[in-house]
């Protein structure tokens, strides 16, 4: 009833392709964002800055990162956290070399780092496909966390062999280290995550996210078509590597506060590659869905038990968060295979027309 | 981008629900405890939690807390991991916890900076960041009876008098198998250090975390090079998998010596060769004192113990206890300086770093001959203890040595580095301001 588009005439092309078509929708996202950048920093606690959004929105970064190669370009990828590291590292280098850079800066910039490694490792995708190129990327995320243990110049010789963020201010405000508020560090995530995500959209709604899903939808018939593979692939390998390695760059900087090479392990690849496949492959809305349900969802379900005061040891809470979890992935993906983005996408229609639905 | 509001709703119900927990009664002493009954380092964990926790309990039990205050603890489920375990130390910051205890160099690393910014001491028992040590730097951080340096000090010691004197270690070759992380990499410097003045050959053998159930490869290099001596520095499943394989090589097991992680769980997994397996250790194991006989009296026999009464007692177990002491003397040292009942994060830093646990004071808590005596002071948070080798019989611990004193030369230059470099590298790191109370 309230969400329908009647009434509602586009009168040129550019309205009709827009992102958001529907009126409501615009108006949602406007709440959403002005939700996301008053309201939660103005009146959430520490607990939901540091251990809920801040988190969510860095892995959701990472997703859209995987999201652009596995779901996009149809490349499947396990170097996630390895690029990811890259990112947190060489930021981290860059910020002790020159420390009187703007923070936010060596976090973009770290990006490119990331996407230079992230495009070398791509090189084996034009001669391999499906699993095989998952396990040229497993080669990838080993290399790479090799190289976090061996090698100590990338941790500048720290006797704690870890991370050790300093503190960096902007605009007179401390942004990074233990006395960084929750409440500046989440803002400036939420900026860079939001920004990118409109890059990231405009970008798979553009030519080149055209010429990826050709690719990922047939690449014999793409390449008939005029598109030069071996480009496309690379460019989807550094795209996707820039976010993670920002994404990376965040965690380590804006969430963690400091962080040993483990951090990067192969486990955290797979969360991500989880993140991506039940929000939905394609898509970026999916992305953020993906990243909340699978790392907010312990954490729910943890204060529940908390709320109702359940004499559950913590232990057998930790298997039971476990059990829960792993019982609703394999739930949503019966109900839904293509995961919570087209369960959204379900509902719209059905919101379209409700109530007469004929 | 309309997922977002799903996404905001989920976290209003978290929030609601977070909200929603019980304020903590200001006459409680709220006592966090970071544990980890799950994951590849539960076998270590669990005994550790288990230990700490049921001391703690004792007290509640049997005197009502600590000067009269009861102690509200509350375990919170790490998994070793330090995205749990931030999690956890968020959740737990907003109730007034007294200290944490990590159990975990990761996540000790994490809450040493936020430790003088929200006011809560971290206690990490032997381990941690060894630089730690140095008072003057990490007024918050408290890292006592000794540090990893001073544990491989003590190794070299030992290994020096087996091989009798150090001068004949000259041109052998000794191995180190270590979980490559912080943790183990850490004593690599000093090893190296050694292995120059006196030497010696050393062999490195790392395994990484997620390699830990499978060493073979490590262990096959080991009967390559037959090193002399083998030293180790593991934790959780490292520890089992490395005894077991060095049985099934048939290296000598009197030449094998750790530090002090392994528990009897380890060393019994890998059968009848384990014996003469050594490791280092500072307090005793089993039930034979006033004190653990309380805990097993209103604690585990009153059914209130996770463990196994079969194992009551046994290393691990008795290391959560040593750790359980260390809590409840900050604690009970703060409300002796402070004059107060409720004790705050604060007063319990000054409480620990006052901490004299006497023979006196030992006996007073029922702990006579349980562990050497440890002062600390406010420039030296560790206290740098002995501790003695003990050696596996096939069933239990048996102490083979005197307590042998860590080798202060040349672990004192090494700790006064690290802690220089960790303040310089970290700018904006606080110059201590936090006075220091005139002993009591």
């Amino acid at each position: 009833m309230f969400y329908r588009e009647a009434g509602q005439f586009k009168t040129d092309y550019a309205a009709d392709m827009a992102v958001f078509p529907i009126r409501q929708d615009r108006i949602g996202l406007a709440l959403i964002l002005f939700v996301a950048f008053v309201i939660v920093p103005a009146f959430g606690s520490d607990f939901l800055l540091q251990v809920v959004m801040i988190p969510t929105l860095v892995f959701a970064l990472a997703t859209i990162g995987l999201n652009l190669l596995t779901g996009y370009t149809g490349l499947l990828s396990l170097g996630t956290a390895g690029f990811m590291g890259v990112g947190a590292f060489a930021c981290y280098k860059l910020t002790t070399l020159f420390p009187g850079v703007s923070i936010v800066i060596w976090v973009l910039a770290s990006g490119f780092f990331s996407a230079a490694i992230g495009a070398a490792f791509g090189l084996p995708s034009l001669r391999i496909k499906g699993f095989y190129l998952a396990v040229a990327t497993l080669a990838a995320q080993f290399f790479l966390q090799w190289c976090f243990v061996r090698i100590p110049w990338l941790i500048n010789y720290n006797v704690s062999n870890a991370i050790e963020v300093p503190e960096r201010t902007l605009l007179g405000l401390i942004v990074t280290g233990p006395k960084a508020s929750p409440e500046v560090r989440y803002l400036i995530t939420l900026a860079i995550v939001v920004a990118l995500a409109w890059v990231a959209s405009n970008i798979v709604h553009g030519r080149i996210g055209r010429s990826w899903m050709a690719v990922r939808d047939m690449d014999i018939a793409a390449e008939l078509m005029g598109i030069r593979l071996l480009p496309t692939k690379l460019l989807a390998f550094a795209v996707s590597s820039f976010y993670c390695g920002v994404a990376g760059a965040l965690m380590v900087f804006f969430w963690f506060g400091g962080a040993e090479p483990d951090v990067f392990s192969i486990s955290q690849s797979f969360l991500i590659l989880f993140m991506v496949i039940i929000g939905g492959l394609g898509s970026i809305v999916g992305s953020f869905m993906g990243a909340a349900f699978i790392y907010i969802l312990p954490i729910a379900l943890g204060s529940l038990a908390a709320a109702f005061n359940a004499p559950i040891p913590p232990a057998t809470l930790e298997h039971l968060r476990y059990m829960i979890v792993g019982a609703m992935i394999i739930v949503f993906l019966i109900v839904e295979p293509h995961g919570l983005a087209a369960l959204w996408r379900t509902t719209k229609q059905k919101l379209r027309t409700w109530p007469f639905p004929y | 981008m309309k997922h977002l509001k799903s996404l905001t709703a989920g976290v209003a119900l978290a929030a609601g629900l977070g909200a929603a927990a019980p304020a903590f009664a200001a006459d409680e002493i709220f006592v966090p405890l970071f544990t980890y009954r799950t994951g590849p380092f539960a076998g270590s964990g669990v005994p550790i939690a288990d230990g700490m926790k049921d001391y703690l309990t004792m007290l509640n039990e049997r005197d009502g807390g600590i000067g009269g205050v009861k102690l509200k603890l509350e375990e919170c489920e790490t998994g070793y991991d330090t995205k749990k375990g931030v999690e956890c130390y968020e959740s737990i910051k907003g109730k007034n916890p007294v200290m944490t205890n990590p159990w975990s160099t990761g996540i000790t690393l994490q809450l040493i900076p936020k430790a003088g910014v929200d006011k809560i001491p971290v206690l990490s028992m032997a381990y941690g960041l060894s630089a730690a040590a140095r008072g003057d730097t990490f007024p918050w951080v408290f890292n006592p009876p000794n540090t990893y340096w001073d544990g491989l000090s003590i190794i070299m010691k030992y290994i020096g008098t087996q091989a009798g004197g150090m001068d004949k270690l000259k041109g052998k070759t000794i191995g180190y198998i270590y979980l490559d992380a912080g943790f183990g990499k850490e004593p690599i410097p000093l090893f190296e250090q050694y292995a120059k003045d006196v030497g010696f050959t050393l062999k490195l053998y790392p395994v990484g975390a997620t390699e830990m159930q499978n060493q073979s490869a490590q262990w096959l290099n080991v009967r390559r090079d037959k090193p002399d001596f083998m030293v180790m520095y593991g934790w959780g499943a490292l520890n089992p998998t490395a005894i077991k394989e060095a049985v099934k090589i048939g290296y000598p097991m009197d030449k094998f010596v750790s530090i002090w992680w392994p528990g009897e769980d380890d060393a019994r997994s890998a059968g009848e060769g384990a014996k003469g397996f050594k490791t280092l250790n500072w307090h005793a194991v089993g039930a034979d004192f006033p004190a653990m006989q309380d805990v097993k009296k209103y604690v585990v026999d009153a059914g209130k113990s996770l463990y196994p009464k079969e194992k009551f007692g046994e290393l691990l177990y008795a290391r959560g206890v040593y750790n359980a002491i260390l809590i409840a003397e900050g604690i009970s040292q703060a409300q002796k300086i402070t004059g107060k009942k409720v004790v705050t994060g604060e007063d319990v830093r000054r409480g620990l770093e006052q901490m004299d646990l006497s023979e006196a004071r030992l006996k007073e808590i029922g702990l006579a001959g349980f562990t050497a005596p440890l002062k600390l002071s406010c420039a030296d948070h560790n206290g740098h203890r002995a501790a003695f080798v003990q050696e596996w019989t096939g069933t239990a611990w048996k102490k083979v040595t005197d307590p042998i004193e860590p080798n202060l030369q040349v672990v004192t230059p090494l700790l006064d580095g690290a802690a220089k470099d960790y303040a310089e590298k970290n700018t904006g790191w606080p110059k201590r301001t936090e006075v220091c109370d005139k002993a009591s």
